[in-house]
């Protein structure tokens, strides 16, 4: 008789993710390549030609770029015919510029890794024997001729290594040593320039140095060189690998569509399609941009957007988003977004901003790297001036070598990498599960989060009524009872109708022919099909009418205690069937909301539906707090009156009435499946409907977060133990001072250990689905 | 020793007046048109005078390899920009009011402020 679960499970499949890859706001800027614009005079032409568009509110050329961005919603095929009639070429340029991008900035990095092995090789090599030479009991000292001689050789080949190898290190202090500002460049070219100006004088001029002191130290530069730019060429490669997600969100951009044009398929490149071009996918192809389904069936794995692993089934009308893949059949689509406006596109942006942004635990980092670099010049001079005051002989050499000391280990880098490089994991890792995190703040905000509040509709529950319970007063057929039944409530426009025909037409039930068709406002609707009398309504409208319910009337009482509406059909004033409808559970609502309660999240549901449903609904769910006939400018105060007790509130909400509470709320959820408005005040957007995302969302935040405070003690603690040591603190009591070499090691393994921990979080999983 | 020590302690004090006490000139431009060089650590220009209230172009042109260099942010602008390399890219910048306004890379390396009027 119940003919609720199976029905509604596939609907939940099929129709739920569908609109959520659509409901990216459409930005009213577009920028388009043009061609043919040879002298800076064609750029008032086209200017003037794009404003002359109906709808265009600005438009202004680039001309170095050969781009123009235009303002105004307008579409795109308007604009290139404008460009075209003032006598040049345009066409859209976004669609390949990530991926452009990307191959270029991987080229570039590619060539600055091998620049930077060379770099370090040739540094070493000179580098290795002289420390190897030096442990093994070679004499550093100058004290004959002809260990000046020898020693100012190996001099001049340190200097030509420093000019080699270490050139952007020195041009780069110096370049900002003029602006006033100081970083890791100042700190090694002065820690290795003045180990090799010191050894220089050792060499050229014995006699200003102390017998004691005349020590060379060529391969402490040699060796820091290399070292720390082995450190850089690490990081650049475990660098590499964090921005992982969003290379893969880029990858699924595809190279060309199949267009139709003049009744003949045609491939192009992706950034030739236009509006409205109507597109074919066949199976096993990547959608290459949004658009409506207007021929074929198919089912679309949108796992890579969404996170949902359930491929969905999409029919003529349904939406497809670009980089989803076309599984099963051969489809025939009119595009409604291209280039960078596609939902695709859109997220790369969304995650790529995300990506860069800082939560606030990185801000006291960036206050102290602002004073840094002096602060450690400032330490090691006064090391220095200890060392020449108090230190034993070799003093000069001891000051020397402190003070190059404390500028090598001295790291900024990892202090400075240690909140971007984890942020950037984080939020590509969220990506990956179909969650994306707006800025760094709500990436920090949401790992603190201690209440809650879900919205019913939509949210908990699907959002969209259904059939879910028929039962029939004899022995009547119940497709012919709900056939008669939809086809009387086509033609009202009441949700719970639309809930009717709905369930008829999945079952295959064609609409009757109705005439004197009434509806009896607040009770229900009448009319005739098939030569019968039909009636179908609320109780009152039986009673009125004089039909008698009766054992019916019970189970109408049990299904309402159940949330949902019941309704008495009636056939030649005969009681023939109650059918019940209601807004279903999301089938994982319940074991999501279960996750969130125990990560010991306080779980509130707030509905302006009616107390008997809002009760029903939160027991099946497990929610004992909850607010029903809560008016949607309720919503905000509700949330105000939980952050009053000192709760962090997250707001999780689908619809326009959401918005403002969204906004109010500590962090503001947006379930996918709801509209632009809400996404567009949302911290975080769930790109698929279940509620696993919030509680994904909670855990990736809690671990990036506590991957950021590791690299912070670490960077801190290396630091803070590094420098005092390298000062000689340990001096006077074991006699311990480091060697500028190991400094140098070190340095290059602090930034390496920072990226390489924040690297740690990709192998983060959340905990069930 | 006494030298040495004052000497140390001049040094000191210059590295104070030089990277925290002086103020550095500034650029002021039109709000168009202005090409600011990403290299060797740094913007430059790095203080950009600007008027309020008017829209900005600013066109940043990389010419630093290192990954440092790449990214360039406005955080209280909420921008967050990747520099190509060796080809400007151009931030517009909405209509500001009196202020300033600081710009950095990722790790706050490579700074710059504009200064609002």
């Amino acid at each position: 008789m119940n003919e609720s679960t199976g029905h509604g499970h596939q609907h939940h499949t099929m129709k739920a993710p569908d609109n959520s890859l659509a409901a990216i706001a459409v930005p009213s800027q577009q920028e388009l390549m043009i061609e043919g614009a040879g002298c800076a005079s064609c750029v008032t032409k086209i200017e003037t030609a794009l404003k002359a568009v109906p709808g265009v509110t600005s438009a202004q050329m680039n001309f170095a770029q050969r781009t123009v961005t235009v303002t105004g919603s307008v579409e795109r095929q308007a604009l290139i015919k404008a460009v075209e009639s003032a006598g040049y070429n345009a066409k859209t340029i976004e669609a390949d510029t990530h991926a452009e991008a990307l191959e270029e900035r991987e080229k570039a990095e590619w060539d600055y890794y091998k620049r930077l092995l060379l770099e370090m090789s040739i540094a070493l090599l000179l580098g290795v024997p002289l420390m190897l030479y030096g442990i093994a009991g070679g004499s550093m000292a100058v004290s004959t001729d002809a260990e000046r001689i020898a020693w100012l050789i190996v001099g001049l080949l340190t200097l030509g290594i420093m000019v080699f190898s270490g050139k952007h290190f020195y041009v780069g202090a110096w370049q900002s040593f003029r602006h006033h500002t100081a970083n890791m460049n100042t700190l090694i070219a002065l820690g290795t320039g003045t180990a090799w100006l010191y050894s220089m004088v050792v060499v050229l001029a014995p006699g200003i140095v102390p017998e004691m002191a005349r020590h060379v130290y060529f391969e402490a530069t040699a060796m820091i060189i290399g070292l720390i730019n082995l450190g850089l060429a690490l990081e650049l490669k475990a660098r590499g690998r964090t921005s992982q997600a969003i290379k893969r969100l880029i990858g699924l951009q595809a190279k060309t569509a199949r267009v139709i044009r003049d009744d003949k398929e045609v491939d192009i490149a992706i950034e030739q399609v236009l509006l409205n071009d109507r597109v074919r996918a066949r199976p096993g192809e990547q959608i290459p941009v949004d658009g409506i389904v207007v021929h074929g069936h198919t089912a679309i794995d949108e796992s890579m957007l969404t996170g949902e692993s359930m491929p969905v089934e999409k029919g003529e009308g349904a939406t497809v988003a670009a980089g989803t893949l076309n599984k099963t059949g051969s489809i025939v689509f009119r595009a409604t977004r291209v280039g960078k406006d596609t939902a695709l596109a859109q997220i790369i942006n969304l995650v790529k901003r995300a990506q860069n942004s800082k939560p606030p635990i990185g801000r006291l980092a960036d206050v102290i790297s602002g004073y840094f670099v002096p602060v450690v010049m400032i330490i090691a001079i006064i090391s220095a001036l200890m060392w020449l005051n108090f230190g034993p002989d070799p003093a000069v050499a001891l000051a020397m070598v402190s003070a190059t000391t404390v500028l090598i280990i001295a790291c900024p880098c990892a202090l400075g990498l240690a909140t971007p490089m984890s942020v950037m994991v984080g939020v590509g890792k969220a990506a990956e599960a179909g969650v994306l995190i707006r800025n760094g703040e709500a990436l920090q905000m949401a790992s603190k989060i201690t209440t809650m509040i879900l919205d019913k509709t939509g949210t908990i529950t699907l959002g969209s009524p259904r059939v879910t319970d028929i039962f029939m007063a004899g022995s009547g057929g119940e497709e012919r009872a709900l056939q008669l039944a939809a086809s009387l409530e086509s033609g009202s426009e009441h949700p719970l109708a639309l809930a009717l025909v709905e369930s008829a037409r999945a079952r295959g039930l064609a609409p009757l022919q109705v005439t004197n068709f009434n509806a009896i406002a607040g009770h229900g609707v009448e009319g005739e099909a098939d030569g019968k009398k039909l009636l179908f309504g609320n109780e009152k409208l039986m009673r009125d009418r004089g039909i008698a319910c009766g054992s019916l009337v019970e189970r109408a009482q049990l299904l309402a205690a159940d949330a949902k509406t019941p309704m008495y059909f009636a056939v030649d004033n005969v009681i023939s069937a109650l059918i019940a409808v209601a807004d279903p559970i999301k089938e994982d609502s319940v074991a999501a909301i279960k996750r969130l309660q125990r990560n010991g999240i306080r779980v509130v549901m707030l509905t302006g539906d009616n107390h008997a449903t809002a009760r029903a609904v939160a027991t099946k769910v497990g929610i004992t707090d909850f607010f029903a006939e809560v008016l949607p400018q309720q919503k905000t105060d509700k949330v105000v009156a939980l952050q009053a007790q000192g709760e962090i509130v997250g707001m999780t909400g689908d619809g326009i009435n959401d918005a403002p509470a969204l906004a109010m709320a500590h962090v503001g959820f947006a379930i996918g499946t709801g509209t632009d408005v809400a996404i567009e005040s949302a911290d975080i957007t769930l790109m698929r409907g279940s509620l696993h995302g919030l509680a994904d969302a909670i855990a990736v935040s809690k671990a990036t977060l506590r991957n950021i405070k590791q690299n912070f003690f670490g960077a801190f603690i290396y630091n803070m133990a590094g420098v005092p040591i390298a000062a000689g603190v340990l001096y006077p009591f074991f006699g311990l001072l480091l060697s500028p070499v190991v400094a140098g090691a070190a340095m290059a393994l602090s930034s390496v250990t920072v990226v390489m921990n924040a690297n740690r979080l990709r192998l983060f999983k959340a905990l069930e689905h | 020793m006494l030298m040495v020590n004052v000497a140390g302690a001049t040094v000191i004090a210059l590295i104070v007046w030089w990277f925290w006490l002086y103020k550095a000139g500034e650029v002021g431009r039109d709000n168009t048109g202005l090409v600011i060089v990403v290299a060797n650590g740094t913007f430059k220009p790095s203080r950009i005078k600007l008027n309020a209230n008017q829209a900005t172009e600013l066109h940043f042109l990389r010419k630093d390899a290192s990954p440092c260099a790449e990214m360039l942010l406005f955080p209280d602008l909420d921008i967050s920009e990747s520099l190509p390399l060796n080809k400007p890219r151009t931030i517009r910048l909405p209509p500001l009011t009196k202020g300033e306004y600081q710009f950095h890379c990722q790790m706050k390396m490579y700074r710059g402020v504009l200064k609002v009027e």
